[in-house]
């Protein structure tokens, strides 16, 4: 976890589902990197589904994270540090006439953090396969530690999913997802320190956070090989964090073999109440962490898929291999670098290589 | 005024009533059912994306969609 880096958990737990057929047979493997900011992380993923009868199907799924830091946040209160974090997922569908229920339990495990997490979710398609329902509920047990420390400290979460997909026309698809996260418990971060008149003291953090997120998407077949995407989402929490996401794209096939997407992102929030820069004097809770405070992001990203459909060894069907890359840029509004006085800021760059097969 | 809200709920009741059909039929959802109408085509590096955002970001939440209807995706 150190430093914030992935106190976000059960990555894999995201309750999702798309009614009335059961996910297709299909292997999945990426290799992702990320860097930017001081901080590289990267590492292979694996995951595998298979029917098991005609009505019920299983899934596993295996991740890595390599980190390697040297953020701002780690520069100046704390020495790089190299750790790993990896996360095994397992999950299991049931088909049952237009209704598709979902099972699944992540496990997530670095040095001083610990998360479990259990799902359920069902979807349901109504109005002649027009509609589709869908609601999701998990419950995550996490622990958080602190490495030179016998620092431990329990956090529970619980997430609330709702989901309607609509058919509106021949060619258009709209999406409205909505999101409840609770949590109880330690939501600080052990290394982490807020500043009082430019002295170092450590963060104090309420030890409740409920948020709610509410998206809305639509999906446009703008011709036969070329398809535009918009989604916007609000956020808001009881720490008075408030954000809005916006996010453009476009699809288009490039003859039989290659496809091509393209997409833009823009993020900008209004930080957490009890975050400052630099606080006058104690208070109750006291936050330093740059991701509670004021910034925008833009994030500007292509995607480049070849696909494979015959002679492939192994019994596959068919398969894709797909090149992404994302630059994202954060601009920070009240955090300061301490080494100079300049309001933060730097750019990162997201690369995964990836490859899928249906059989 | 109390009137006009006793309409309006009566209104809605007996809209409840009316049955609408589905006004796109299955054989005019081809274009849905392609693969580059789907909420996510590549859902392992969707989701891997929506992971980087999130650990930087104060926002969290309904980052994947749900899925479509008609068998599409």
């Amino acid at each position: 976890m150190r430093l914030r880096l992935l106190i976000v958990p059960a990555l894999l737990a995201t309750v999702t589902l798309s009614a009335a057929t059961l996910p297709e047979d299909r292997v999945e493997a990426m290799y992702h990197r990320y860097d930017g900011g001081g901080v590289t992380v990267d590492g292979p993923a694996v995951f595998a589904r298979r029917h098991i009868t005609n009505t019920v199907s299983a899934a596993a799924e295996y991740y890595v994270d390599s980190i390697s830091s040297a953020s701002i946040d780690v520069v100046t209160s704390a020495s790089p540090y190299s750790e790993q974090r990896t996360e095994t997922h397992l999950g299991l569908d049931w088909l049952y006439g237009d209704t598709l229920m979902a099972a699944s339990f992540t496990h997530s495990d670095e040095s001083d953090y610990q998360s479990d997490t259990y799902g359920l979710s069902v979807a349901q398609d109504v109005f002649g396969g027009m509609t589709t329902i869908s609601m999701g509920y998990a419950h995550g047990d996490d622990t958080v530690e602190r490495v030179d420390t016998d620092f431990e400290d329990t956090v529970d979460r619980d997430n609330f999913v709702l989901g309607l997909t609509q058919i509106l026309t021949p060619t258009l698809l709209a999406t409205a997802d909505y999101e409840a996260v609770l949590e109880d418990g330690y939501l600080a971060n052990p290394y982490r320190s807020a500043r009082i008149l430019g002295a170092q003291v450590p963060e104090r953090y309420p030890r409740t956070r409920t948020s709610h997120a509410l998206a809305f998407s639509g999906i446009k077949s703008w011709s036969k090989d070329t398809a535009l995407r918009g989604r916007y989402r609000y956020f808001t929490d009881t720490w008075d964090i408030k954000a809005h996401t916006f996010e453009l794209g476009i699809s288009r096939y490039l003859g039989e073999r290659w496809t091509a997407d393209v997409s833009y992102r823009f993020y900008t929030q209004d930080g957490a109440s009890f975050y400052s820069d630099d606080f006058d004097g104690e208070y109750n809770y006291m936050s330093r962490d740059k991701e509670l405070s004021d910034f925008d992001s833009h994030a500007l990203g292509g995607r480049l898929s070849w696909s494979m459909k015959n002679g492939l060894p192994l019994g596959l069907d068919r398969a894709n291999l797909t090149l992404s890359y994302d630059y994202v840029r954060f601009d920070y509004d009240n955090f300061t670098d301490i080494r100079n006085g300049d309001l933060y800021e730097f750019s990162s760059q997201v690369f995964q290589l990836y490859f899928t097969s249906w059989y | 005024m109390k009137r006009l809200c006793l309409s309006f709920i009566a209104v809605l009741c007996f809209a409840g009533c009316a049955r609408v059909e589905p006004w796109v039929m299955p054989y005019e959802r081809e274009a849905l059912a392609d693969p580059i109408m789907s909420t996510s085509r590549d859902p392992m590096l969707d989701r891997h994306r929506a992971h980087v955002f999130d650990v930087r970001e104060g926002a969290r939440g309904a980052t994947v969609s749900q899925g479509g209807g008609c068998g599409c995706n």
